[in-house]
Parts: structure tokens; C-alpha cells; sequence
């Protein structure tokens, strides 16, 4: 099999293309799905026996946190990708997803303070999976920081790299906190092996959820990695060319040179 | 062995040399402990309650005051260049300068801890674990700061980014560390959350020093 395509996508004028060409697509898919997740969540699916409605969060919630998690992982390995082969493609990449990521942290700490009040009684209780998603939320701004803080935008990512990197510890922890201590928060109930601890009428709007919500942030990251690159290239000639294109296309293709 | 010498008594004479500046972290301390002490009722016993949070929140903000001078000074000066040229490896003088920051910064307020714990009303039996969890405790901050403090040399505003990016960091340090003052307080066995941060100090002594390097050599290319 010829692999060259695959080393030229890490030239940044063919990423941009492959990207312009696969964002939509992602785009399209992550919206019907969570149309229909949503729908079938919060219309669809039968109500808790224990928690009644209130157990709707969970379509929300649990994406979001599964999201705001593989997006550090996912940001640290494209960090350890530019610190190891000097790939600017993927400084962009780990830049991209930093404020994504942040803000589905953010999200699954609201959604779950709002799911804790009536099922806890408490907004917030300090304990390890609460705190160690909060420290998540502290770490994803931390990047998001230091690169605003840096002028060169190449030095920037590298720190940032190595920044994520360390933070990286953070990760098993959250995934295991509900394991490893005594927690308010419950244990997973969708990725046990076997038989998942969900009714399947329930399940499936959630898994809708987690794909679309994966395909949202592929979406956004790849987005967000297009302007970094159109950015970063403002002086090169395909950025130029690219320019003219969009500019011409919205033109009606009035004066094209 | 030399080049530790060296580097060593370099960080010693100069905080010799600049006494006012080492001697702000502790006097920082003992301001912000004693300052919860006037902020409680009297005497107030709730106090004993909240006494390891204060003492370990105190010794991290005092850690934070001096580390951002740790390669500031350097950098300005050159020294950080010459080290980087000098054939060393940047990882043992950064091993070696973040040890001389701990003896310090982060030994005086070990030892200026127990006298601050009995003014809080810390009862006796829960000194230990936390004279012991701060000697395991503040090591881990000089090098998570020093890595830190590497990362953000040469940047116009780092002095404030500094302490933003260190605290989410030190979070399992200030868990285990006051964790283990609050076991020894309810008469359980302090022991499991020291052995948390001899844990945490052993992976922090040996992978930071790397990382901390990567950073200066970024900041310098």
C-alpha cells in the first residue's frame, strides 16, 4: 500500500485542503446525531426509575466529560508529537484543541453541579472525581495561558507541549477516581465489559451523544488547526492563493487573477 | 561532582550575598499563618480544625515568592547561557539549583512549622506527620515551581503566570500533605499519605529535571 499520502498531510497546505474537504462532512454528521440524541434523550427515553427526569443530564454530561478527557490526551500527544519531530502541524493541532477542550470541561462541571443539586442535595461536594476535573479545568487554561503569553508562536507551543505533558498525570486520575476512593459520584454505567448497566432505550441516544459529540470537537479542532496554519503562513504563497480563492468564490468569481 | 559543588555554593553565596530576599518566604509564612489566628474568633478551637490546610496553603504561597527569581536573575545575567554552553548537563544544574531553592526556601519553613502548629493548637501527636509530610512536601514544590519557572524565563509577564500555572500542579501535594496532619489528628495512621508524597517527591525529582531543561533550552532558541 503507498503511504505518501499520509506523510503529505503534514505539510500544512494539504492538511488545510484535506481539512476544508472533511470538516463538513464531520460537521453534518455531529449535528444529526446530536439532534437525535437529544431528541431521544430528553423526548424519547423512558424516565428514571430513581432519579426521574432528572437523569437527562446524563446526555450532556457524560460526552462532555468523555470529550473534555480524550481532548488533554489528545492535546498532550500532539505536544509530545512537535516537541519529538518538530511538526508544526501538530503545535497547531495541540493549540486547537486546548480551548475546545476547555470548554467541554467547563461544561461537564456545570452539567454536573446542576445533576449533583437534586440527586446530592449539593452543588458541589469535594471529592476526588469533582476536584480532579476542576484541576483539569485549571490545567487546559494553564495552556491556553502560556500560549497567549509567549510572542513566537513556535517557542509558545513548545512550552505549552511540555506544560501538557506533565499535566498528563491528572488524566488516570480522573478516569479512575471513582474507583480508586470512596466517591459521591457514580461508578460508570455504559463502557462496563459485558452487560452495560443501562437499558438499551436509554443507551442509545448516549451513544448517539458521545459519537456526535466526538465529531463535534474533530469539527472544531480541525476548524480552529485550519486558521492556526492560515495564521502562522500569512507570509507563504498558499495562504495567498488560498486567500484569493475564498475571496474570489464570494465575489461570484467576479475578478479572479 | 565538581560542577554540583560549584553550582551549589554559586546559589549559596549569592543568597548570602542578597539575605533579604531569602528571608521573605519565611517571614511570609509565619505572617500568613498568624494572620488566620487574627482573622478567627480568640482562641477560637475551630482553629485547630483548619490548622494543616493553613500551614500547607502558607508554605506553598511562601514557595511561590522566591521561585520566580530561581532563573530570572540567571537569564538576565548570562549565567543561564553559560551554563547551556558550558557542557554540563543542563538537567543536573537544574536538579542541582532546584535542591539549593528547597534548602533555602523550602527548609526554614520545615522547621518554622511546628511552632506555628502549637500556636494554631495542632495537637502534639499530629506534629510529626506534618514536620515529616512538609519535608516531603516542599522538595516537590521547588522542583514543580523550578520546572515552571523554566517555562515561563523569558516572558515579559511570567511573574504572573507563574503562580496560575504551579497551583493546579501542586494540588496531590497539598491533598496528601494535609491529608495526613487531619489522619494524625483523628488518631488514624498518617502513613499512607506520606507514602503518597514520598511518591509524588521520587517522580517529581527524577522526571522534572528533564522537562525543566527542555524548557530553559526553549527559551533560549
Amino acid at each position: 500500500m503507498n503511504w505518501t499520502w499520509f506523510h503529505r498531510l503534514g505539510s500544512p497546505p494539504s492538511f488545510y485542503r484535506f481539512a476544508e474537504r472533511l470538516a463538513p462532512w464531520l460537521g453534518v454528521a455531529a449535528l444529526l446525531l446530536l439532534a437525535y440524541a437529544w431528541y431521544g434523550g430528553l423526548v424519547l427515553a423512558p424516565a428514571d426509575y430513581q432519579q426521574k427526569d432528572a437523569f437527562r443530564v446524563i446526555y450532556v454530561h457524560v460526552p462532555a466529560a468523555a470529550v473534555s478527557l480524550s481532548l488533554y490526551v489528545l492535546m498532550a500527544v500532539a505536544g509530545a508529537v512537535a516537541l519529538i519531530w518538530r511538526m508544526k502541524l501538530a503545535e497547531c493541532v495541540m493549540i486547537a484543541s486546548a480551548p475546545v477542550g476547555a470548554s467541554f470541561t467547563a461544561l461537564a462541571l456545570l452539567t454536573g453541579m446542576l445533576w449533583g443539586k437534586p440527586m446530592w442535595g449539593a452543588y458541589w461536594v469535594w471529592d476526588a472525581r469533582l476536584t480532579s476535573e476542576l484541576v483539569l479545568l485549571f490545567l487546559y487554561l494553564g495552556v491556553i495561558g502560556l500560549h497567549a503569553a509567549f510572542e513566537d508562536a513556535r517557542a509558545a507551543a513548545r512550552a505549552c507541549a511540555l506544560l501538557a505533558i506533565v499535566g498528563l498525570v491528572n488524566v488516570p486520575i480522573v478516569h479512575f477516581s471513582v474507583e480508586w476512593w470512596n466517591s459521591l459520584h457514580q461508578g460508570s454505567t455504559i463502557l462496563k465489559f459485558g452487560k452495560p448497566a443501562i437499558s438499551a432505550d436509554m443507551a442509545r441516544p448516549l451513544y448517539a451523544g458521545l459519537l456526535g459529540t466526538y465529531l463535534l470537537c474533530a469539527y472544531a479542532i480541525l476548524r480552529r488547526t485550519q486558521n492556526e496554519l492560515l495564521l502562522r503562513e500569512r507570509g507563504t504563497r498558499w495562504v495567498r492563493e488560498q486567500l484569493a480563492a475564498a475571496a474570489g468564490n464570494r465575489d461570484g468569481g467576479a475578478h479572479v487573477s | 561532582m565538581s560542577a554540583f559543588v560549584a553550582i551549589f555554593a554559586r546559589e549559596l553565596k549569592l543568597a548570602a550575598r542578597a539575605r533579604a530576599e531569602w528571608l521573605m518566604p519565611p517571614l511570609f509564612f509565619v505572617i500568613v499563618v498568624t494572620l488566620f489566628g487574627f482573622g478567627a474568633r480568640p482562641n477560637d478551637p475551630q482553629l485547630a480544625a483548619f490548622a494543616p490546610a493553613v500551614l500547607w496553603v502558607g508554605a506553598l504561597l511562601a514557595a511561590l515568592l522566591s521561585l520566580e527569581r530561581l532563573y530570572r536573575a540567571d537569564q538576565e545575567d548570562g549565567t543561564l547561557e553559560q551554563l547551556l554552553v558550558s557542557g554540563t548537563s543542563l538537567s543536573f544544574a537544574v536538579f542541582v539549583k532546584s535542591l539549593a531553592h528547597w534548602l533555602l526556601s523550602g527548609l526554614p519553613i520545615v522547621l518554622l512549622a511546628a511552632p506555628l502548629a502549637a500556636m494554631l493548637g495542632l495537637p502534639a501527636a499530629a506534629l510529626g506527620p506534618l514536620v515529616l509530610g512538609l519535608a516531603l512536601g516542599t522538595p516537590c514544590l521547588s522542583f514543580i515551581g523550578g520546572f515552571v519557572a523554566a517555562l515561563t524565563v523569558g516572558l515579559p509577564r511570567g511573574g504572573a503566570l507563574l503562580p496560575v500555572l504551579v497551583l493546579p500542579l501542586i494540588v496531590p501535594v497539598i491533598i496528601f500533605g494535609a491529608g495526613a496532619v487531619r489522619a494524625a489528628q483523628q488518631g488514624l495512621d498518617a502513613g499512607a499519605p506520606l507514602y503518597f508524597l514520598a511518591a509524588i517527591l521520587t517522580l517529581t525529582l527524577t522526571v522534572l529535571p528533564w522537562l525543566a531543561a527542555a524548557a530553559l533550552r526553549n527559551a533560549f532558541e
